[in-house]
């Protein structure tokens, strides 16, 4: 775009408002976090405390809650990273005539609302359970798992599928000439390829279960994540406590998300250094042993 | 009950055996070429490929929906029953949503109706109001940014999604709460006299709604519009176009598939949503998922709750429909 002056004052503007609406009630949470008064309360500040924080950590069914959540959250990412591959080799290798039925069936759960992927779990683990004679299987964990799993796979499914479609095939073929066998075309070929999507679909299985409500409000049964524990007291009444545990989530994430940042720069610089090093090699071997066209 | 049990690991071996059978008429018929699947995969990966996306497929999609859809259709009975003479198919469950208990003298079942046709209008609404909050951000982050300000943009975007859904609805409480700031405001500017109830009101409900999904539009809107050329834009403004021409007739068919995904993933989102109605709705809010989680959980009437999850789950599956068949789209295109 060209903007003239005007609308460049009118975007401006809006991307103002844009982003208070968006940070803005964080912000306000955020500072009721740090206030005196019982309630959330942001203006007057009658007081800078860390007291909330305190009485988050003191709150017993909260930090069980978080050490369920991040067990839940393992266990998503060892079944839904696997899976998610899987689906996205059987993609495409599959038959063209049955692609679109398949690709409808395992895209589905990221269509379907949360509530409906954690109540269908339930029943249908429920009656199977009990008809198999595996009750033990029917727990809240395993279920939440198995409900989380359903649309969490098909997250890694899409990443993993992204970087699948530039994969050489002849890459295989060569290694399979060379005498390579099937798994070791799997491990030392294909694998090292999809390493970066595997990666960022496992990171983002953790967060996507962390994170879920929906669907683990119902498949949980008895037992309590993070985020039931919260919705639950939540519900009971407003504490600061919760702001405090909001502004620890944000304060981790951007610590993470910065920490990440300074890794990726010093690898990519420490990659470029190296490229540059071979290069600098490969021409004082040239210069140095000229080649016998040339002499 | 025995039944249920040859089809559940019945269904799975009928479409492995399937999908074998079509690899071998094609390849003997020579659509396909080439070595069978577990000659190109090798055995213990081809079992693992398989058994991996039929688990996945099976077990956790297709089969706990079918069991939901099927549990819609029967009587409420205790344990002991079930199976039993009085386990039979039975509309009960979708009569009840219509006209309420038997022993009711009203007509029709209104709060649940009413609630049901509340939620899919107001998902609408929503969602055309995210589209049109987030179109103009999503074309400035693809078509003119700077690359700097394009990082600080989508870190600022991401931001908020780390946080979970329930303390972004608490964070509207604590904003919009009768002693909130914006009341504050609103009473020091001498705007009102006496705090405004947003929350009993449900404005605090719409605006956590619109809110909590906004990503969800924006990330598909600014992939789709990044793609586009910007010598097409270029083009159409040396020729005279005014601005309004070149969004209409060239952003926007180019953005189709990116506006529908982020579309149907918001109108999904917004209906199924279950952490902002709880926490910013009244005692008065009508809205279709805490009812549906109440039939339960309050009423523990689970063929029941089945019958409203299934009603929930096909307007959606209908609204999906009408966007792709408006929009001339394949499921594959707005999926990506």
């Amino acid at each position: 775009m060209n903007p003239g002056p005007f609308q460049r004052v009118m975007f401006a503007l809006y991307a103002v408002v844009f982003f208070l609406y968006l940070l803005g009630p964080l912000a306000v949470m955020a500072v009721s976090a740090f206030n005196t008064p019982q309630y959330p309360q942001v203006w007057p500040i009658e007081g800078v405390t860390l007291d909330w924080f305190s009485a988050l950590f003191a709150d017993q069914d909260m930090m069980a809650g978080l050490k369920m959540s991040l067990w839940i959250g393992l266990l998503v990412v060892c079944i839904s990273v696997p899976i998610g591959l899987a689906g996205a080799i059987i993609m495409t290798q599959i038959q063209p005539r049955v692609r679109s039925l398949y690709y409808l069936v395992v895209v589905s759960p990221v269509l379907t609302p949360g509530i409906i992927i954690g109540i269908s779990t339930v029943v249908f683990w429920r009656q199977f359970t009990g008809q198999t004679g595996t009750r033990f299987l029917y727990d809240g964990v395993v279920l939440t798992v198995l409900g989380q799993a359903s649309f969490i796979s098909a997250y890694c499914m899409l990443i993993i599928l992204a970087r699948l479609q530039r994969f050489d095939r002849s890459q295989e073929e060569a290694a399979l000439d060379l005498g390579a066998s099937y798994p070791q075309v799997f491990r030392h070929i294909l694998l090292p390829f999809l390493k970066p999507a595997l990666a960022s679909a496992a990171v983002l299985a953790f967060l996507s279960s962390f994170e879920n409500y929906n669907t683990t409000t119902f498949a949980i049964l008895s037992d309590k994540t993070l985020t039931t524990v919260l919705a639950g007291r939540v519900r009971q009444g407003s504490t600061p406590a919760i702001s405090a545990l909001a502004v620890v989530i944000v304060a981790v994430t951007v610590i993470g998300a910065i920490a990440y940042e300074i890794y990726k720069r010093r690898s990519d610089a420490a990659a470029a250094a190296r490229q540059r090093a071979a290069l600098e090699a490969e021409e004082a071997e040239l210069s140095g042993t000229p080649a016998p066209a040339m002499g | 009950m025995s039944g249920s049990l040859a089809f559940v690991f019945g269904l799975p071996l009928a479409v492995v055996v399937f999908f074998f059978a079509l690899a071998a008429y094609e390849r003997r018929t020579g659509v396909a070429s080439g070595g069978g699947f577990f000659q190109r995969n090798g055995l213990a990966i081809g079992l693992y490929l398989v058994l991996a996306v039929g688990f996945w497929a099976f077990f956790i999609i297709l089969l706990p929906q079918l069991a939901m859809v099927d549990m819609s259709f029967r009587p409420k009975l205790p344990p002991s029953q079930m199976g039993g003479p009085k386990d039979l198919y039975t509309l009960e469950n979708y009569r009840y949503f219509l006209f309420g208990s038997t022993t009711s003298t009203a007509e029709w079942n209104w709060l649940h109706i009413k609630a049901f046709f509340l939620t899919i209008g107001v998902s609408i609404v929503i969602t055309l109001i995210n589209f049109a909050i987030c179109y103009p951000l999503a074309f400035h982050m693809a078509q003119s940014a700077t690359a700097a300000r394009l990082r600080v943009l989508l870190l600022l975007l991401i931001l908020p999604y780390w946080v979970n859904e329930i303390l972004r609805a608490f964070a509207f409480r604590v904003l919009l709460s009768s002693g909130g700031i914006i009341n504050q405001m609103l009473m020091g500017s001498g705007l009102t006299d006496e705090p405004i109830d947003f929350l009993g009101a449900d404005v605090g409900l719409y605006m956590g709604l619109s809110y909590a999904y906004l990503l969800m539009m924006i990330f598909p809107l600014y992939n789709a519009i990044e793609s586009l050329d910007k010598n097409q834009v270029e083009a159409a403004r040396d020729l005279g176009a005014p601005w309004w021409h070149i969004h209409a007739f060239i952003v926007l068919p180019h953005a189709k598939p990116g506006i529908a995904s982020g579309c149907t993933l918001v109108f999904m989102l917004t209906a199924g949503a279950l952490a902002a109605p709880l926490v910013l709705g009244g005692p008065r809010t009508l809205w279709f998922t805490p009812i549906v989680y109440d039939r339960f959980y309050q009423a523990f009437n689970w063929p029941q709750g089945a019958a409203y999850a299934f009603i929930l789950l096909v307007s959606c599956i209908i609204f999906v429909l009408v966007v792709l068949k408006a929009f001339r789209l394949s499921l594959g295109e707005i999926t990506r």
